[in-house]
This record gives structure tokens, C-alpha cells and sequence, in this order.
């Protein structure tokens, strides 16, 4: 059989997924926890707790700031220690609630039983509503508020919604256990997020290095009609939004477009579970899995987090950071973000922790570009990165829009495939900042 | 507590270096260079050494004195080196290989900028220098089969016979037979010409390895291969008697040596599929025009010279596809 996938560029980097075969594991509540309000694209959640406050698990701490923004809820119970401005992963300083944990006491409502609920109740308004004070967003690592995907503009119909369990990152494995473990939850999620938009028709969508979560997806969906499980070739970035969009429906975002200009609605299958939770249990996100791995590691783990876990706790679990490792990176190698601050505490987009060696990350000297068109032939979108980064150093603002730059997705696959490693997508990536902020500028006129 | 490095992603970066590419070019460049020391003996492996010694201490003399460097990739200095001697005519005295190499490094290389700057691909440039500098000596062919060397016979290259006849006013198929050149006997080593030129099966050989390696695209090659045939088919057809047939071109002269190793050159090469294609057809069309109506009896190199300067203009207008409008 002929897998699907995308058309344009990509790369097939090893896919390192050494923990794939590690079961979900509870990770014990930390004494400790800091819960960033800005876990979420757009503005930060408000804090709406005081020091000294008493939380139970579930509890909202933080309301949505304008339009594009969302709850926060505290993912265990305790006091309130501190509402302070921390170091976040990736180094940015935001505001914190800083919890002591007291017992494990729920939020009265919430249901914590395994037992799966199938029957969906309620209008898809009550349905988006629940989703929305369940603080649910993009868990592939965008984290984009769920509930705005879900209720697109007036003028845009839904035809599909398309639920990413491609994975495509290398090494990251907690949405391969999730839709192992808890396919039901998973298909049921999407199906009340089909619900809310309306559609007909769900496609899940699997990379063929994952047969066992096909298989247990494509059980789950045996009781449901318009439901359809694809298996997809191997190939980075499959599970960028705009790629997985193409290689399931042969539809194109437009530049500067969204995928509901398509007719289709993207959601990852870890959030297709906390919809599940938000809405069949009314259990707001508040945990998620991680992948913690890396070839250093003695055994790596796929951990379900309590969000607020300091870094630290989860590396002393696995064994202390190994003495070989020199980068920990949340998130995948291809788009994940180097930490620096083991104190900072996981978020609801913290899909995985690797730990790579010198050998594995170290940056090679660069060489002369020999104009071999390897990053031209592996852009997914069409650009070339060679011109791009030749622009970026000459400042050439204008030549850069005229060259699209800013339909660049930030995939990598340029830069993991120059022969002469040049950092192209560092040059591309400040230079699009800045082509950005002038468009943005002139738009504002 | 440990410090951790911080980068921006990815976080891979590719296994494959410059230097690993041009091993590969190299590489799939053995067998030519084999067959061809062992038809021509002492005389090719002379001038593979000094072609390659003066590739590499000109460019080192450049970057140590004038650029203040190493040599960025070594590699790509004895590729030029090595391609330069496989397009020496095996009777050639050693002079003739130290004079290309120093034309091809230190003009066509060195004065662009060097690696990765060159308009035109050093190793052709050296070769086209050396033609119209020392035209006797550079179309003074001697024939292959004498294994201890080149002396005992030379003459006149397939293309260059041709010529030859057709100003006598013979026609094609009998100086084609008169001079025993037809295409199936020059697969293997048969053809007298350039030194890499001698066995199209060793040339093939080192094309495959590039694509199975994914060195090259095939499309440059297609395309050139391509155009020759379909342009000296129509020309074979109007007038069979004055134009050679499309075999006979593919497998004379430097086509195979140049559309595989010299026109795929990355750095004098378009960047996109199409920019390539209109590349290789400008090649194979300039080729057949050339042989046909030039003085010179082969193309090749003046094709690939002259398509190389049009590869700035190709590659700002042939942009990839994007990926919507």
C-alpha cells in the first residue's frame, strides 16, 4: 500500500523513538509546583488567586486576557506560596503561581474514574463552552487556544477536522502512547470537537512507524461512522499543520491563509483527549504526557506530568542529568527549544524532554555554501532558504518579503540538511521577525 | 551545576558534509580513472598527479598568502584536479596539466572568490584555456590499446575524423565506416579521445553511484543526453549524409564526461528543477550546434562554459513552486 503524505520538501531524519515501547507512567506529585499563566499563544492568563490561598486540583488560577488567550487551572492542591515572575522553559520571564501541595483534593465535579464515557451530551455551545473553561489548547506545541480553532468565522465552513498523530518529530513518543493506550478517549474527543464544528467527516492521521496506535485507533473507531484512520508515510514535518492538511485532503493553505480557509480544522490527539477529559469528566488539563528521552539517558520514560513539575524533579527521576548531556531540549530536535534553567517547570505544550550529547548537537564550523539546493529541494514550503539567509545577512528587507519569507514555518529541514551547516533557519528565523514587524508596521497605516 | 548549551532549533544538523560530496564525486570518478591508466598507461597517471598536485598547491598558496585561511574543502581542489586530466588529451606533456590546473584554480576559482564563488566550473575552464592557448597539442589524439604507452599511435579523435571527411566531401556513414567509429564500439573503450573519455560504461558506472548515493539529481544529464538525441536525430534525418546520427554523439567526445561530472558542478549549476532542465537542454542543444557547425569538432566544453554564465539569470527566474499562492 502507498502510504500518504505531502508533496513539497521534507526530510526523513532517524526517528530515534527509543522510548516507544515504555508504558505511560504516573509521575508522583511534586512538592512544588509553578504554573505558568502564559502557557497558551497569545496574551497571558491574569492571575486570580492571592498568596496564602488554598487550591484544589482544577481550580481556575488564572482567566483568559482578551481575545486570544485562556484559563489556567492549578493541576494539584495546596497553598498558594507565591504570584511572581519566573523564568518559563524557554527563558522567557512570566507570571508564576507558585503552589506547596497538600494532599491530591479535587475540585468537586471532576471526575477521576477511568471508566470511559461514551454518550456525548449537550449543544456543540455547551460543548465549545466546557471546552473553553478547560484551559484545552494545541498540545503538539503551538499550544493555539482549542476553543478558537473550533469556532471558526461565520463566512468558513468546516468540512473536516484532521486529528494529528503524526508525530513526526524524532525521539518523541507520548502522542504514540497516548493513542496506544487511551484510543477511545482519543476518537471520542474528536468526535465532540466534530460535533462543536459540525463536520461530517474526521480523518486521524498516523505515521507508519506507529502500527500499534493505528491499530488500537482504528479499533476504537469500528463502532463510529466518518471516522477515517490514515496511515502516512514517514516524513518530517508531516505533522505541521499546512503538510498534514495536504497530505490528507490534497488542499492547500493559502500564504498567509489559516487551514479553516481549506475546510479543515487541525487537532492534535493529545488534545483530542483533554476534550475528552474537559468535556466527559469535567476534568479541566491540568497533566499531560512527556516523553522524556535521549540515547544518554539509562532508561528512557513516557511520564503523565502534573503541569507545574519543576525540570529538575523529572531529571532526578530518570537518573539525574547524565554527564554527557549538554542540551535538554523541550520538544522534539527539529522545533523544540533548548532549556537553561532546569528550575523552570512544564507546560501544557511540554510534549517531551530530550537530553542529546556533544556529538549528537554540536554545531559544526560552517563552511562556503556550494549552492547544492538541498534546502531549496527540502523546504516543504516552496522557499529558498539559501537565497533567504543571503538576504537575512544583507539586510535586504524588501528582497526578503519578495521571496516569501514569511511563509516559512520554521520546520528546520533547510538547516538539518545543509552539507555545509550553515545555521540558514537562524537567519531566516530573525530575519522573518523582523520582515514581520514591517509588514505589521505598514498594515497598521 | 552543569551549564547547558542553548541554541535555536533544530538541533540536528546534517551527517553529510561538503567534504563527504566530493569523496563521492570522486568515488563514482575511480572507475574512469582506472580504465583510462589502463589503456594509456604512465602518460594518464602522469597526468592525473601533476594536474592534481598543481590544483591543490595553487589554491593552498592562494588561501595561505593572499586569503589568510585553509583550504576550506581540499576535496573539491583534487575533484578540479582530477576532472582537469580526464579531459587532457593522453599524449599531452606534462606542462600542458600544470598550466590548465593553474588556469582552473587561480583564475576560474581563486579570482571569484573561491569555493563556492565560481561562475564557471574551474576544471572546464582549464580545459577551454588550454585549447585555445595550445590548439596543436590539445587535438593530438593518440588512440588507446597500447598498453605501455601512448607513442605508438595517434590521430585524430571520432569527432574530429568526422570533420575531417565531411571537408573532403564525404559522407557521414562512409567515414563512419571507413574509420571502423560506429556508437556500440566506442561503449567500451574504444573511443580515442580525452583521457576520462575512453570508456562510457566507466562513466555510466560513476552516474549511478551519484544518484543511488543522491550526489546529483539526473536531471542535468537526462536533459543534455536528451537534447543531443532529439536535435542531432532531426538533424541525422534532414540530412544523413552531412549530420551524424544520435548514438554517434551521445558516445563521442566529452558528452558523457561533461553532462555527468562537469555540468552537475553544484556551485556553476541552477538550483531548481526546471532551472536545471532549461540548463541541460542549452548544453545539449549548444553541443550539437557546435559540432555541427563550428570549427571546432567538439562542443562540450564551449556548451557548459556558455551555459554557466546564463545560471545566475536561470536561477533568479526559475524559482521553485511554492507551496500555495
Amino acid at each position: 500500500m502507498k502510504y500518504k503524505t505531502f508533496k513539497m520538501g521534507g526530510v526523513h531524519p532517524d526517528d530515534h523513538k527509543i522510548s516507544r515501547d515504555v508504558a505511560i507512567e504516573r509521575f508522583p506529585i511534586p512538592g512544588k509546583v509553578a504554573i505558568s499563566m502564559a502557557q497558551h499563544l497569545g496574551a497571558p492568563a491574569t492571575p486570580c488567586v492571592e498568596k496564602g490561598d488554598k487550591v484544589v486540583v482544577g481550580q481556575v488560577i488564572g482567566t483568559p486576557t482578551g481575545f486570544v488567550s485562556g484559563f489556567v487551572h492549578s493541576s494539584v492542591s495546596g497553598t498558594v506560596t507565591a504570584v511572581e515572575p519566573r523564568a518559563d522553559i524557554v527563558g522567557n520571564m512570566v507570571m508564576h503561581v507558585c503552589i506547596d501541595v497538600e494532599g491530591d483534593d479535587y475540585q468537586e465535579g471532576i471526575f477521576t474514574s477511568d471508566r470511559i464515557e461514551r454518550e456525548i451530551k449537550g449543544s456543540p455551545e455547551e460543548l465549545l463552552e466546557k471546552i473553553k473553561n478547560a484551559g484545552v489548547v494545541g498540545m503538539g506545541g503551538a499550544t493555539f487556544p482549542t476553543h478558537i480553532k473550533l469556532a471558526p468565522p461565520k463566512d468558513k465552513k468546516a468540512e473536516y477536522l484532521i486529528i494529528n498523530g503524526a508525530e513526526c518529530e524524532p525521539y518523541v513518543t507520548a502522542d504514540d502512547r497516548l493513542m496506544r493506550e487511551h484510543p477511545h478517549e482519543i476518537v471520542l474527543g474528536a468526535r465532540i470537537m466534530a460535533r462543536v464544528l459540525r463536520v461530517e467527516s474526521i480523518i486521524i492521521a498516523i505515521e507508519e512507524n506507529k502500527p500499534e496506535a493505528y491499530d488500537a485507533i482504528t479499533d476504537a473507531c469500528l463502532r463510529y461512522v466518518g471516522i477515517e484512520v490514515l496511515q502516512m508515510k514517514k516524513k518530517y514535518p508531516q505533522g505541521g499543520e499546512k503538510q498534514l492538511i495536504d497530505a490528507c485532503t490534497g488542499r492547500r493553505v493559502p500564504s498567509g491563509g489559516l487551514p479553516i480557509d481549506t475546510g479543515c480544522v487541525v487537532q492534535n490527539v493529545a488534545t483530542a483527549y483533554a476534550v475528552y477529559q474537559a468535556v466527559q469528566k469535567n476534568r479541566p488539563l491540568t497533566e499531560r504526557v512527556m516523553t522524556v528521552t535521549g540515547e544518554c539517558l539509562p532508561a528512557p520514560k513516557n511520564f503523565l506530568v502534573r503541569i507545574g513539575t519543576p525540570l529538575s524533579e523529572i531529571l532526578a527521576a530518570v537518573g539525574g542529568l547524565p554527564a554527557e548531556a549538554v542540551k535538554v531540549i523541550s520538544g522534539g530536535p527539529m522545533m523544540g527549544k533548548a532549556v537553561s534553567n532546569l528550575d523552570a517547570t512544564t507546560q501544557k505544550g511540554s510534549s517531551c524532554l530530550l537530553m542529546l550529547t556533544a556529538e549528537q548537537t554540536s554545531r559544526k564550523p560552517e563552511t562556503a555554501c556550494i549552492r547544492c539546493a538541498r534546502c531549496t529541494q527540502a523546504c516543504p514550503m516552496g522557499l529558498e532558504p539559501w537565497r533567504l539567509n543571503r538576504l537575512g545577512r544583507a539586510g535586504d528587507m524588501a528582497a526578503l518579503e519578495e521571496n516569501k519569507i514569511y511563509d516559512c514555518i520554521e520546520c528546520g529541514c533547510c538547516q538539518s540538511t545543509c552539507p555545509a551547516h550553515i545555521p540558514l533557519l537562524d537567519v531566516v528565523r530573525t530575519s522573518k521577525a523582523d520582515v514581520m514587524k514591517i509588514i505589521r508596521a505598514r498594515a497598521k497605516k | 551545576m552543569a551549564k547547558l548549551t542553548v541554541s535555536l532549533s533544530p538541533h540536528f544538523q546534517s551527517q553529510t558534509t561538503t567534504d563527504v560530496l566530493m569523496k563521492d564525486v570522486l568515488i563514482a570518478l575511480a572507475p574512469a580513472a582506472l580504465v583510462s591508466i589502463l589503456f594509456y598507461g604512465w602518460r594518464a597517471l602522469m597526468l592525473l598527479v601533476v594536474s592534481v598536485a598543481t590544483c591543490v598547491l595553487c589554491e593552498w598558496l592562494i588561501c595561505k598568502f593572499l586569503m589568510h585561511k585553509q583550504n576550506p574543502c581540499l576535496y573539491a581542489t583534487i575533484l578540479t584536479g582530477v576532472l582537469l586530466a580526464l579531459n587532457l588529451p593522453p599524449a599531452a606533456p606534462w606542462w600542458i596539466a600544470f598550466m590548465g590546473g593553474i588556469a582552473a584554480i587561480a583564475i576560474a576559482k581563486m579570482c571569484f572568490g573561491g569555493l563556492g564563488q565560481n561562475i564557471f566550473n574551474p576544471a572546464i575552464f582549464g580545459r577551454v584555456f588550454l585549447l585555445v592557448s595550445f590548439p596543436a597539442i590539445m587535438t593530438t589524439w593518440a588512440a588507446p590499446h597500447s598498453w605501455i604507452g601512448v607513442d605508438a599511435f595517434s590521430g585524430a579523435t571520432p569527432l574530429a575524423q568526422i570533420n575531417e571527411g565531411l571537408r573532403q566531401g564525404l559522407p557521414v556513414n562512409q567515414i563512419i565506416a571507413d574509420n571502423n567509429l560506429s556508437g556500440w564500439h566506442m561503449l567500451f573503450a574504444r573511443a580515442g579521445g580525452s583521457v576520462g573519455e575512453i570508456s562510457a560504461l566507466a562513466l555510466i558506472a560513476g552516474f549511478v553511484y551519484l544518484l543511488v548515493r543522491k550526489v546529483i539529481k539526473p536531471h542535468i544529464p537526462v536533459a543534455i543526453i536528451g537534447t543531443v538525441i532529439v536535435v542531432s536525430g532531426i538533424f541525422s534525418l534532414i540530412d544523413p549524409a552531412r549530420f551524424t546520427g544520435p548514438l554517434f554523439n551521445v558516445f563521442t567526445g566529452g558528452l558523457l564526461l561533461g553532462s555527468i561530472f562537469m555540468a552537475t558542478d553544484y556551485v556553476t549549476s541552477p538550483m531548481t528543477t526546471l532551472g536545471m532542465i532549461i540548463y541541460g537542454v542549452l548544453i545539449g542543444l549548444l553541443t550539437v550546434l557546435i559540432r555541427y557547425f563550428g570549427s571546432y569538432p567538439e562542443g562540450v566544453s564551449f556548451a557548459i562554459l556558455i551555459a554557466n554564465m546564463a545560471v545566475p539569470l536561470i536561477n533568479k527566474y526559475c524559482k521553485p513552486k511554492r507551496f500555495a499562492a
